[in-house]
């Protein structure tokens, strides 16, 4: 029932923060020299002054800013996301599409390098300092160093243009027309390298916070207890340790959900996913605004849902933390 | 032959094309006597298009799509302007009724015929009110008649030259079905998503961001055998890396108007596997501009504007830049503008020490750092080219004593600053031309426009001269004086310098040789492929 009541004062504590978010970002999209007509217009080449004046007045851009954020706060609270004219389709109808794609790239992507990196970190700090140690910790290094789209485009020239093992780009085979399992099998495989490009990065992190607060709760009273009363060194490390290490690296992750979200639009752009990160980015440019927002929306309310999902798991794995 | 670097493009002519092509298709015979049926192509696309309506929409990016499915009234191709939904068309003795046979036989992909309605219906609704550029064009029509189902006749209020309207045809002629129009919201009318035409592939799907899907149309006009292929796919691919390495892992055959990276251009256009050049990109010629704001005092001194000429090493920027695929511009009119353009103009050489000159004369010597004074310059955002030769703008700009300070932004941010604030010295960007002068060209030297159009005269530049010429040959019925008006334009416009029509370039594509009969026309990539065939 607390938990309940709990999650109820969460949410409704994060509604005007979304207000705050809506409105300062339409602001801050308005802020932007030119407008969806301009973009459009940019892209075909030229119109004459009658055409331009009538796709501004049919989209609303010639009523002034205030009007503008007054009719679309009006829209959303009805849920009415609005309608994309760079899509010609309900934003709604354009993010259903993209956030699964994003949401499968997200979840393979950080689950892959929290697994991976918190093994490797603790399996580091196990053997500090040794030559074990620092090849784990020289490759996070580098993988941590290297600019994402790089990366992406180094993993492209061997796995496709070489070695023709994995697809480009693209979420699908479009011209096999693949159903069942054979489309999910397709899938995965146009997932191996957007994936795996998001991850090293990712993994560096956790592979480094993992080893400095395994090498920190070693030192701790309580895993000399737990020795002394003669715990073997694998109970010691997943039940002693590593529970009480993985503390820092939960909120790191529960952080890091965001910025996932930021660093998919480079890898989606890259590998051409139809995802919610590539959408963001030809929405700044074609000034599609109700997109933009819709995204926007879309994307605090999950950052504000991992908040609390962090809070819940923080009290999961470490009792002392009360929920109020 | 293709893959020459510009050498042979610079001194092509139209007979060097027809030349070009006839070994071309001599080639294509060699490779596989009998064309084959079926199989799918797969073509890269940069950007997302919303509407997928040629009648709504005069852009490239439309017609590389809709060009399949769509046909215009006429199409141009190597041996001149040819009737696709046409057959026949003249002038009346006054200029003001044009008449065009249509096609017996044609159907709509609904199964509906193809009649002078649907050519009356998409003049009078979408081409004269709606579509960009077209309107400036039909604003004197006044009424399409039908006098038969196969004849339709254009009636103007002011005479209408027959050329002009036969050039503008293949990008601004295309007839949409009445009977799917009729009595909607054109604009919002879902048929602009899901095309209904008469082209040798039908519309399947749009998958947003990802694809599109065109299919065999069996019931083609022009017979069973054609067309060859049973897809067209469309990718989209935004980032230009990732697009060439689609291209060279095989999973797309074709990429258009410089689709990829001029780099990656050159590295696969030398491997076998690829043919990469700009045929096929005639109709679709482009200057690069240096545009001046007459409105700053020291630009409107035509001095300066012809010392900043002088200042730029056209053939190092061409070499450079274009990879050797381009010339320098002559004014207004490129050279692929048949009669209407004249290189009887005045030019303006590379020439450091004389552009020098010219500064100290008009006031501006060189202060104690070397500098005479400041611009601050505007690059448009259109592609490698524009963001290149703004940076050579400001290099070769340096050597001749003016410090360029470059302001970059996105397309909304540099349409916004150069066309409505006017807050620029100099912008560079480029300037498309659409077959004849008066489609979209001469717009942009003629003052009156509206503040804030995009493509309209940004300068500041009047002149009652350059007005009355342009006015008199939008008028001109008979080709040779029409012909003559244009000359005398551009060389005002050479004289006067308000944008200097740097150099002219026609896009680049490349091609998987497994096409056949690909780029055969000036407009390929917005035509209808009935005879592209893949040899695989």
């Amino acid at each position: 029932m607390s938990l309940l009541l709990y999650l109820l004062r969460r949410i409704l504590q994060a509604l005007p923060v979304i207000l705050l978010i809506i409105i300062g970002s339409f602001l801050l999209i308005k802020l932007a020299p030119g407008d969806t007509v301009d973009a459009l217009v940019g892209d075909m080449g030229g119109a004459d002054p009658a055409f331009v004046a009538r796709l501004r007045q049919e989209y609303g851009l010639d009523q002034p800013v205030l009007v503008q954020l007054w009719r679309y706060l009006v829209k959303l609270a009805q849920f009415d996301l609005g309608w994309s004219y760079v899509y010609e389709q309900p934003v709604t109808k354009v993010l259903a599409s993209r956030l699964w794609v994003t949401l499968l790239l997200m979840l393979g992507a950080l689950s892959s390098a929290f697994v991976v990196g918190v093994a490797l970190g603790a399996f580091a700090a196990r053997r500090a300092y040794s030559a074990t140690d620092n090849v784990i910790s020289t490759l996070g290094l580098i993988f941590y160093a290297m600019p994402s789209f790089f990366l992406a485009l180094l993993l492209v020239l061997l796995f496709s243009v070489k070695l023709n093992w994995l697809p480009v780009g693209g979420i699908r085979d479009i011209g096999a027309f693949h159903t069942g399992w054979k489309l999910w099998l397709d899938i995965a495989t146009h997932l191996v390298m957007p994936v795996l490009a998001l991850a090293l990065i990712y993994l560096a992190f956790y592979m480094r916070l993992m080893r400095t607060s395994v090498l920190e709760v070693m030192e701790l009273d309580f895993v000399r207890t737990a020795r002394a009363k003669g715990a073997g060194d694998a109970r010691l490390m997943f039940h002693h340790i590593m529970r009480n290490a993985l503390l820092p690296v939960i909120t790191l992750l529960g952080l890091q959900i965001s910025t996932v979200l930021g660093g998919s639009v480079v890898i989606e752009t890259i590998f051409s996913l139809p995802g919610l990160g590539q959408l963001a980015y030809t929405s700044v440019v074609k000034r599609d605004l109700n997109t933009l927002m819709g995204i926007i929306f879309l994307c605090s309310i999950i950052v504000v849902l991992v908040n609390i999902l962090t809070d819940l798991v923080y009290a999961w794995l470490d009792p002392r933390i009360e929920l109020k | 032959m293709r893959n020459t670097h510009g050498g042979l493009w610079l001194g092509a002519s139209i007979v060097a094309l027809g030349a070009a092509l006839t070994a071309q298709q001599v080639a294509a015979q060699d490779n596989g006597a009998e064309p084959r049926r079926g199989g799918t192509v797969f073509v890269h696309m940069n950007t997302e298009q919303g509407v997928l309506n040629p009648a709504l929409r005069a852009s490239t990016g439309v017609y590389q799509i809709t060009g399949r499915f769509m046909e215009p009234l006429i199409d141009k191709t190597y041996d001149g302007y040819v009737g696709v939904l046409a057959t026949e068309w003249s002038s009346s003795e006054d200029g003001k009724a044009i008449t065009f046979k249509l096609r017996d036989g044609v159907r709509w992909h609904d199964g509906e015929a193809f009649q002078c309605d649907d050519v009356a219906f998409s003049a009078m609704e979408l081409w004269k009110p709606l579509l960009n550029y077209s309107s400036t064009l039909q604003a004197n029509l006044e009424s399409v008649d039908c006098p038969d189902p196969l004849t339709a006749v254009f009636n103007y209020s002011e005479p209408m030259p027959l050329d002009l309207i036969v050039a503008a045809m293949p990008d601004l002629g295309h007839p949409v079905p009445k009977h799917l129009y009729e009595g909607t919201d054109i604009l919002k009318n879902p048929v602009n998503q899901a095309p209904v035409g008469t082209g040798p592939f039908k519309f399947q799907e749009y998958e947003r961001g990802q694809y599109i899907i065109g299919v065999r149309n069996d019931d083609y006009w022009r017979g069973a055998e054609y067309p060859y292929l049973d897809r067209v796919i469309w990718r989209f691919i935004p980032d230009k890396a990732a697009g060439a390495a689609a291209l060279e892992a095989g999973e797309l055959h074709e990429s258009g108007f410089n689709g990829i990276s001029m780099a990656d251009l050159e590295r696969l256009g030398k491997d076998p596997r690829f043919d990469m050049g700009t045929e096929g990109f005639e109709n679709n010629v482009a200057h690069s501009t240096v545009e001046f704001n007459l409105r700053n005092p020291v630009l409107a001194d035509v001095k300066v504007r012809q010392a900043v000429y002088h200042g730029l090493d056209l053939d190092f920027a061409i070499n450079t830049i274009m990879r050797g695929f381009a010339k320098p511009g002559h004014g207004p009119v490129p050279s692929v503008g048949g009669a209407n353009y004249t290189d009887d103009v005045p030019v303006y050489e590379y020439d450091v020490e004389k552009a020098k000159a010219l500064l100290d004369e008009a006031g501006y010597p060189a202060g104690a750092d070397g500098i005479r004074f400041k611009l601050r310059h505007r690059p448009a955002p259109w592609g490698e080219y524009t963001q290149l030769w703004g940076e050579y703008f400001a290099q070769a700009m340096k050597e001749i004593g003016i410090q360029v300070d470059l302001v970059t932004n996105d397309a909304p941010g540099f349409l916004n600053g150069v066309y409505r604030d006017h807050d620029f010295d100099t912008a560079n960007g480029w300037h498309q031309f659409r077959s004849d002068p008066a489609v979209s060209t001469t717009v942009w030297l003629r003052s009156g426009a509206p503040v804030g159009t995009a493509w309209s005269n940004q300068f500041g530049y009047e002149s009652a001269e350059m007005d009355s010429l342009i006015d008199a040959a939008a008028e001109e019925l008979d080709p040779e004086k029409r012909a003559d008006l244009y000359h005398q334009i551009q060389r005002l416009a050479m004289t006067d310098l308000p944008v200097i029509f740097a150099i002219e370039h026609p896009f680049v594509g490349i091609t998987n040789k497994k096409l056949v009969n690909h780029h055969n026309t000036p407009r390929w990539d917005s035509s209808s492929w009935y005879d592209l065939w893949i040899d695989e």
